[in-house]
């Protein structure tokens, strides 16, 4: 495995080190994220599912009539809010983790086909790859969600097979940039195939670039999920899921505020983490990689 | 020129096929659409005649050239719900869709485009961090979070502005300003990367050295080529509109092609989703096109190398 520098122009000092210091209050917020949809079950005080008639639109425990018992209130059906939004965050994880992982395991090896091989793959592939990345993505899960039915599924495939085309756009960008270099023509004049190049050569010094990318997607797919599960067209009720509990909470917000305000404060603190860890990393390990 | 254009044409013709197949077998995938409109005793004569009647028994690429002939000319069949022709809804809506995306384009331009280079030029400064925030933030906040909390303060406790409906010119801010925020925060931050790239370069070294005004330099020399980026993102940030409008019409009850969009899906009104998502197609392939052709206007690399 050869690791090259890249020539990188940006790579000038910055005025003020400020974005070398470890983001810690992002990286907090992310493992706090993901500790909370693992360990849900045990952390959350009460049953998400479970309904209570007489405890309905109960306000968080600092107004008048709430109680410790339900510390954010409790929505619609009586049901906790807290233990809702502890549980909802495993459908953004899920989501987020999983709808990223595919999309850039295809995008990637997309991108690395196309850069290596260049000329009429090259084009055909980044035609396919433009007419992807122009196509709203929320359409396409409404047509799965009205077709097919709403289900977690289809969300990471609506998601997915439109998000693939950035990582191969970014990446073979990268790719054509690693082929002018000499330690590929080395590579290839001591025999080394395809396979091997792309393998050991070139996806080792994209790996940078991905990381980068894969953190500041998770944010933009949390996102995105939730709005589906807004519109009915993502993960289908009672399953708590942020997405959904804002579009419960809408119709009643001027006599119970908390049930759409807290589950849209948790997505923006979940995503605003996953964007400041991206764009340090990005300062970090790759600054010439514009945001996509 | 006229062969680029040509072929980029044809590249966003083979795109709406394909997407019309999709479209075509995504409505056929689901089942027999005999079921929901027959009753439950109907004979097994009563779905023949019905599926003669409604042209079902003929073969699928029949089905499908049909389908798209029809697409074409504007007719989408009737709406299932409102019991009107779909094409009568579309002109309907569109207009106002266009109205408020048109309105939140040129709010997030005006943002962007001030916001971005001067971020550039004072690097380091109280101004760049702003510029910072904004974008990061815009990247975060959930669309259509933001339009219901602003909905319920500033339109319901505060009475400052109308919460919905498209009658007057203060009707457009609210869903004008939800629907540009994410689209600053993207350009936004393009700008500024591609501003700090070009402030960098040797012919902007050249012309201050020249003794060309600073403000000419930033706004002129500089801008010119830190717009390249900008241009090639626009298509994308339009999907991200369009997509984003569907929620923001929602919201803002706006009787645009989203609200129709996400009534069509509560109440599974498939003629009116088909026609939604192929019309959007339609006009993000036409605005890509456009976006293209500009690209290949401004940097003749594009032109030549295809």
């Amino acid at each position: 495995m050869s690791v090259v520098a890249l020539p990188d122009r940006a790579a000038r000092p910055e005025p003020g080190q400020r974005s070398r210091r470890w983001p810690v209050v992002s990286i907090s917020i992310i493992v706090a994220f993901v500790l909370v949809a693992l360990l849900a079950p045990l952390l959350s005080p009460a049953d998400p599912y479970e309904q209570s008639l007489r405890l309905r639109f109960r306000p968080p425990v600092w107004e008048e009539r709430g109680s410790w018992a339900n510390p954010l209130g409790t929505d619609r059906l009586g049901r906790d809010m807290l233990s809702r939004i502890l549980w909802g965050s495993r459908v953004s994880l899920a989501a987020g983790v999983v709808t990223v992982l595919i999309a850039s395991a295809f995008g990637a090896a997309i991108g690395l086909v196309a850069g290596y091989y260049g000329g009429r793959v090259d084009a055909t592939l980044m035609r396919v790859t433009d007419a992807t990345l122009s196509f709203p993505v929320i359409l396409l899960a409404l047509i799965l969600a009205v077709t097919v039915g709403p289900s977690f599924t289809n969300v990471v495939i609506a998601i997915a097979v439109i998000l693939w085309a950035r990582y191969a756009r970014v990446i073979r960008g990268q790719v054509l940039t690693l082929m002018q270099l000499d330690f590929i023509a080395q590579a290839r004049i001591a025999g080394a195939g395809a396979w091997r190049v792309i393998t050991r050569h070139l996806l080792p010094n994209t790996l940078n670039t991905l990381v980068v990318l894969v953190t500041l997607q998770i944010g933009y797919v949390i996102i995105v999920e939730a709005s589906l599960s807004f519109l009915g067209a993502g993960i289908p009720p009672p399953t708590p899921a942020w997405g959904s509990m804002i579009a419960e909470g809408r119709d009643v917000i001027t006599i119970a505020w908390w049930v759409s305000f807290f589950p849209g404060l948790v997505i923006l603190l979940v995503v605003l983490a996953f964007n400041l860890l991206g764009d340090w990393l990005r300062d970090t390990l790759d600054p010439k990689l514009r945001q996509l | 020129m006229l062969r680029f254009v040509f072929f980029r044409l044809l590249q966003s013709l083979i795109a709406l096929a394909i997407l019309s197949v999709v479209v075509f077998v995504l409505a056929r995938a689901t089942g027999d659409p005999l079921h929901m409109i027959l009753p439950m005793n109907a004979s097994e004569e009563d779905y023949a005649n019905a599926r003669r009647y409604l042209g079902l028994d003929r073969p699928y690429v029949a089905q499908y050239l049909s389908f798209v002939g029809r697409a074409v000319t504007g007719d989408f069949g009737n709406s299932i719900r409102a019991r009107r022709p779909v094409s009568e809804l579309l002109r309907e809506r569109l207009p106002n869709s266009l109205k408020l995306a048109a309105f939140a384009m040129s709010v997030s331009l005006a943002i962007a485009f001030p916001l971005g280079v001067m971020a550039a030029v004072k690097k380091g400064t109280g101004v760049d961090r702003a510029a910072q925030l904004v974008a990061v933030l815009g990247q975060s906040l959930p669309t259509f979070w933001v339009a219901i909390v602003l909905v319920e303060f500033v339109a319901g406790r505060l009475q400052w502005l109308p919460a919905g409906g498209a009658d007057s010119l203060a009707s457009y801010v609210l869903p004008g300003f939800t629907l540009g925020w994410f689209v600053v925060a993207g350009m936004m931050r393009l700008l500024r990367s591609g501003m700090l790239e070009v402030l960098d370069s040797e012919y902007v070294k050249l012309a201050r050295l020249k003794g060309v005004a600073e403000r000419r330099v930033v706004w002129v020399h500089a801008l010119k080529n830190a717009l390249i980026p900008v241009v090639t993102f626009a298509g994308i940030y339009f999907a991200i509109l369009v997509t984003t409008a569907i929620v923001v019409e929602t919201v803002f009850a706006w009787p645009g092609l989203g609200r129709l969009a996400y009534d069509g899906i509560t109440s599974r009104d498939f003629p009116v989703i088909q026609a939604v998502v192929l019309a959007t197609a339609v006009i993000v392939a036409a605005v890509n096109l456009c976006v293209d052709c500009l690209y290949a206007v401004i940097d003749p690399r594009i032109r030549y190398s295809r």
